[in-house]
């Protein structure tokens, strides 16, 4: 009885969001509106990228300029994984259960791949504060684009391609779900607690018995998992994975959104993830200016508001929650399973 | 004779060419109240650094509870039974008062990553557990009614006090307070030092206590260490200490010249 009272309480949001999910995907088969199936996947990735981002430069307050680098070793990892298994499948399943197997067998692997990648740059990295963990990060992203570049079982610059469609909105909504759900009962946690302590003064919370570099690395780990897993994802909805798509440019891009949100909001970091990927595809039309568009969005959202959309604040923490959550008691976190 | 909460053996902590701290000796039986003094620079907050890990000492050993600590990280010194405060007051600004002391119990916590994550009932449990424990010290030290509030906007006492009930959630065996009145007024400081004599009685923990304001430490301190350029130049019960021609030389100097109203001579060329 309490063990299986114990795996609802720990897979509830997911017992709600995958029928959920699975009639969306069906709608949307139903009715052929496939052009805004990867649109909606977009939307779903960065949703994963950002709250993962936002464990680390939000919760813990360290600076990772390194998500995409996190995300290329995620999806090269799925992706030679499909590949290799392209031909095979288990005889005595459906093609099509067959390949999903496969493919969550593949996302598994991205995710420890990316979160073994998170151990060999933090641990070193984390011991240094600020700045300079930002610039390690930075320099790791580069690392593993040239390598990539460079591997000739890679692809090298031209990367892998013809990867099979695997991604449906059904896994990308559980990815997403999976991330929000991770973060929020994080944030409620001692442990999560003990990463807002570092934030706030790793001093203090070293002396109150905070293992701030273990933690540190704990919460870059995860994070890292998790940009691995949207890595994975995204590269078998456009099946393709190229070095192109894990620049630079894509980490800043993360880490505007969470800047946007709000550093340490959950909720920021899911509503700016959504807003900034649909207002990317809506500027299409403006094409050249859609960049400076873009821009200026950004410098006047700063202006009037420099502390993010939300700040720190989260929805669960309106007034309206409060008194629900205050007759659930402090543990509940299923309510996280609305957001995405 | 029960093990020593605390032995310090010939500490010495240098910073290149600067000795710190030279020589510290310092042994503190469980339950016992030991006040550090010394004027500005004398070495005590590098004592209490030493102590906790924050600085290694060049040489000399530290034992907490019988087995050396040195060269340990602070958590892990603290995981051994040493809190302490701040005497820049090092509160998590932006968390509320209930989370401050939440954090500090984590020192205790048995549950992991992995039971947050998954909520399993040994999170639960451990969850449950440090509420409770959290709000009960507050409640002793005073601050039941502030437990939702932004600790940055509690007034300077508060903030102070609530350094307090943070190491003291800790389980400390041994607290260390660095100038815990300081910026108080007097009445406040008489106020705080019944309050730690009172936590030493109801805990049962050993405090060790660095304060300028020498009527204060005299009172409530059962002995005194005094300290100067980094060398212990006195120790012994307050009523020794206060004879000690050394540290009144050192440093009672003014206060007690004053005190017996002897004009002092200004020095030449000041205004």
């Amino acid at each position: 009885m309490a063990p299986l009272r114990q795996l609802l309480r720990s897979f509830l949001p997911f017992l709600v969001g995958v029928p959920v999910l699975l009639s969306a995907q069906w709608a949307m088969e139903y009715s052929g509106s496939q052009a805004y199936t990867l649109l909606l996947v977009t939307v779903g990735v960065n949703v994963i990228l950002a709250v993962s981002l936002n464990v680390v430069n939000g919760a813990t307050g360290q600076f990772s300029l390194g998500h995409a680098g996190f995300m290329a070793v995620g999806a090269y990892t799925a992706a030679k994984i499909t590949l290799g298994l392209a031909g095979f499948k288990l005889s005595f399943l459906p093609a099509a259960v067959s390949d999903q197997l496969f493919f969550a067998l593949a996302l598994a692997a991205a995710m420890a791949a990316a979160g073994l990648a998170g151990v060999l740059v933090g641990l070193p990295s984390l011991r240094l504060r600020g700045d300079y963990l930002a610039i390690v990060t930075l320099g790791f992203g580069e690392i593993i684009r040239s390598v990539i570049e460079n591997m000739k079982s890679l692809g090298q610059a031209t990367g892998l391609s013809g990867l099979p469609l695997r991604t449906n909105l059904v896994w990308v909504g559980v990815s997403a779900l999976a991330t929000v759900v991770m973060a929020r009962r994080l944030s409620v946690s001692t442990q999560g607690r003990a990463l807002f302590a570092i934030r706030e003064d790793e001093v203090a919370a070293e002396a109150m018995g905070v293992d701030t570099t273990g933690y540190k690395v704990r919460a870059f780990v995860i994070s890292a998992a998790y940009a691995g897993l949207g890595g994975a994802l995204i590269a078998h909805a456009i099946l393709l994975a190229t070095p192109r798509m894990f620049t630079f440019v894509r980490s800043i891009e993360v880490v505007v959104m969470i800047v946007l949100g709000g550093l340490g909001s959950i909720t920021g970091s899911v509503v700016s993830a959504v807003v900034l990927t649909l207002g990317l595809e809506a500027l299409r039309e403006f094409q050249a200016y859609r960049m400076v568009v873009y821009a200026a969005l950004l410098i006047v959202l700063m202006l009037l508001r420099p502390q993010g959309i939300f700040g720190t604040h989260e929805l669960w923490d309106l007034p309206f929650f409060k008194r629900r959550g205050a007759r659930k008691d402090a543990g509940g976190a299923a309510r996280a399973g609305g957001a995405p | 004779m029960s093990i020593a909460t605390l032995e310090l053996e010939g500490v010495t902590v240098r910073f290149g060419g600067l000795k710190a701290l030279l020589d510290f000796d310092l042994v503190m039986q469980p339950g016992e109240l030991v006040g550090l003094i010394g004027p500005n620079g004398a070495g005590k907050t590098t004592a209490f650094n030493a102590i906790t890990g924050v600085y290694q000492p060049t040489e000399g050993e530290v034992r907490v509870g019988g087995s050396r600590v040195n060269g340990r990280k602070p958590h892990q010194i603290c995981a051994r039974g040493v809190a302490r405060t701040f005497q820049n007051i090092r509160l998590f600004r932006e968390l509320s008062a209930l989370d401050n002391v939440r954090i500090a119990c984590h020192a205790r916590a048995e549950s992991g990553f992995f039971d947050a994550l998954f909520l399993t009932g040994r999170h639960l449990r451990e969850e449950a557990r440090i509420l409770s424990r959290a709000e009960e010290y507050l409640e002793v030290m005073g601050l039941g009614h502030r437990r939702d509030e932004v600790s940055r906007n509690l007034p300077y006492g508060e903030q102070r006090r609530l350094e307090i009930a943070r190491a003291l959630a800790t389980g400390p065996k041994l607290l260390c307070l660095d100038e815990p009145a300081a910026g108080m007024n007097a009445a406040e400081k008489v106020e705080l030092m019944e309050l730690i004599r009172s936590v030493r009685d109801r805990f049962g923990i050993a405090i060790l206590v660095i304060e300028h304001d020498m009527r204060l430490v005299m009172g409530v301190s059962e002995r005194l260490l005094v300290l100067d350029h980094g060398c212990t130049i006195a120790a012994g019960t307050p009523a020794e200490v206060r004879r000690n021609p050394r540290v009144i030389e050192a440093y009672l100097g003014d206060a007690y010249l004053e005190e017996k109203q002897i004009a002092v001579p200004l020095p030449e060329g000041s205004p």
